[in-house]
């Protein structure tokens, strides 16, 4: 029946309980009393910026080793805005979205003919060179100092970053919601379609008459934008910018963030990035010199028990347990499985 | 073009020359084919069947000669631009979209075909007509009960008719399929040419198939590639006749 057809097209992007469950509960943690409302902002930052690699990675499966650059070029965007008198908080996140977003899209103009390790050089390559050019910079940046005196206007002129990091989480999260939003409809719409069809075949796509290099380098674009703004997010409630932002091992575990929560489903990286962040946060509490070993042992794990990824694992498991239940509820008394 | 062309003849070869470094596949392939026709190419292996349908569709370019569509000279055109002209093939190899749906997969040819697959934060759900024909496509094929399965966890069979339902999609003016029977029960082949040619009748089709009997029962016309050049082309009976295709191919 035609119904069906659309019935399923219309099914495909409703928001699931999951969904409004998972971010009622960011709102509501707000509220819970003592909670590290500074650690939770990471997390969404990290989130964010995982969904970012997401879009190049999960949906059109083209690895980056130097998403990282784009984070740092929305960073020290944000952090140069702030320290020469730009200080309005919502056009510097903009701005730093742009800038990383040209950048991305020229990036994506040079990785779009490359596959599998020569890609991955490139984009590690790029990340190198941004990476020593702002550490090496020191007039420009402040080298590997940092970027400081950075000024961060009121948001709207009302709401100040103080230091009990409330302004900062409430920004964060609306922030990364309206992302994901925007992100979310991306990914569903025939462009997005279209993308996993690249991934899956892009010799068919290509024999469809698709734009397969042009939707490649616009979903460069796209995904370096929301990591610069992931970028500027962390530069405008810390106040500062540093080399760090934009070092390889950030894109490393952005990497692993992303593949221990599951890709090609937006949320894997919010999964990974709680995970990672807050045990990372717990082991190098108790041990601030050997807590990589941990980070390494639970990835080795992650990946042999879950295989897909937190999220897709989980998931898989509660639609088994949830088709068992109901066919136990529909035949009672079946013996089957 | 000044030379006027024969009206019916939707592509036409001229002079065609390949080769690979030294080693000549074909010279000076002359070639028609004729609107609304159902055009087999059959041929010993290494008769450059493939070649040619790989020229014809521009993932090669060929050392000498033209191609024309309908008079006009599509030789120098990329994969793309001869989609977008009307050239469509489908694969020896099964090359589909394996996690996604049926549906999903019609859907994305269409939207290709209409040009609505641009970044936009418009949900397919709202591409009402574009859904409403990838379904009646689909269910014209026999695959409305599949439509929202994942295509890799369909039967053989099945994915060899979606593979020719995603070509014919873009309603081509000439549909290439390159063995679409491959791998398949002779009940099988026989099943997805009944289809094809009674589903997709106006459209040109041109294909290269190994089985005869297949050829012989849905094929209008027939070409007989061997060394480089077609060397008989009429209908399926004139070609049985053929004293040459016999000697060179057909063993009998």
């Amino acid at each position: 029946m035609r119904e069906t057809a659309n019935l399923f097209f219309r099914l495909r992007v409703r928001w699931s309980a999951w969904e409004i469950i998972f971010w009622l509960a960011w709102a509501g943690a707000f509220f819970y009393p003592g909670i590290n409302l500074a650690l939770l902002g990471q997390v969404l930052i990290w989130g964010l910026f995982a969904m970012s690699l997401d879009l190049v990675l999960g949906y059109r499966g083209i690895p980056s080793l130097g998403h990282a650059a784009f984070f740092g070029i929305g960073a020290y965007t944000a952090g140069f805005l702030g320290k020469y008198g730009w200080t309005e908080p919502l056009s510097g996140l903009l701005a730093a979205g742009l800038v990383s977003g040209a950048v991305g899209l020229m990036t994506g103009r040079i990785v779009r003919g490359l596959y599998g390790v020569g890609l991955l050089m490139v984009t590690l390559g790029l990340n190198l060179l941004l990476y020593d050019f702002v550490d090496r910079s020191t007039k420009l940046t402040g080298g590997h100092d940092g970027l400081q005196d950075i000024v961060i206007a009121p948001v709207l002129g009302l709401f100040r970053f103080d230091m009990s990091g409330h302004t900062a989480y409430v920004y964060i999260l609306i922030v990364t919601f309206i992302l994901f939003f925007g992100v979310r409809a991306l990914v569903n719409s025939a462009w997005g379609l279209s993308l996993i069809g690249a991934r899956d075949n892009s010799r068919r796509m290509t024999m469809l008459g698709a734009p397969v290099a042009g939707d490649l380098t616009w979903a460069f674009g796209i995904s370096a934008f929301v990591a610069g703004v992931a970028g500027a997010l962390l530069t405008q409630t810390t106040q500062f910018a540093s080399p760090e932002m934009m070092s390889f091992q950030r894109s490393a575990d952005l990497l692993v963030v992303l593949v221990i929560g599951g890709t090609a489903m937006l949320y894997g990286g919010f999964f990974g990035a709680l995970v990672y962040v807050v045990l990372r946060d717990q082991l190098a509490a108790l041990n601030p010199i050997y807590w990589y070993f941990w980070i390494g042992l639970l990835l080795v794990l992650i990946v042999t028990f879950f295989r897909t990824g937190i999220l897709p694992t989980a998931s898989q498991f509660w639609i088994r347990l949830t088709a068992h239940q109901s066919k136990r509820n529909k035949l009672p008394g079946s013996t089957s499985l | 073009m000044n030379m006027p062309l024969a009206p019916d003849f939707v592509l036409k070869t001229r002079n065609l020359s390949m080769a690979f470094g030294g080693v000549k596949v074909f010279n000076n392939l002359d070639f028609e084919l004729m609107r609304g026709d159902c055009h087999a190419i059959i041929g010993p292996n290494g008769a450059g069947k493939t070649t040619f349908v790989a020229i014809i569709t521009g993932l090669l370019s060929p050392t000498g000669g033209e191609v024309l569509l309908d008079g006009q000279d599509v030789t120098r055109y990329s994969v793309k631009q001869r989609v977008a002209e009307g050239i469509v093939r489908t694969f020896q190899i099964n090359t589909l979209f394996d996690s996604l749906t049926p549906m999903e997969s019609v859907v994305i040819a269409i939207c290709q075909r209409d040009k609505v697959a641009k970044p936009t934060f418009r949900a397919v759900k709202h591409l009402h007509s574009q859904i409403d024909e990838a379904y009646a496509l689909l269910e014209k094929f026999g695959l409305a009960d599949d439509a929202i399965v994942a295509t890799q966890l369909l039967p053989y069979g099945k994915q060899r008719v979606l593979e020719v339902v995603l070509a014919y999609a873009l309603r081509p003016r000439v549909l290439l399929l390159d063995e679409p029977a491959a791998g398949l029960s002779t009940s099988q082949g026989r099943a997805l040419f009944e289809q094809v040619v009674t589903l997709a009748q106006g459209t040109t089709v041109l294909f290269i198939e190994h089985d005869m009997n297949l050829v012989f029962s849905y094929a209008t016309r027939v070409s007989v590639f061997a060394g480089g050049t077609v060397i008989a082309n009429g209908t399926p009976d004139e070609i049985r006749a053929h004293a040459g295709v016999r000697d060179a191919y057909l063993g009998t």
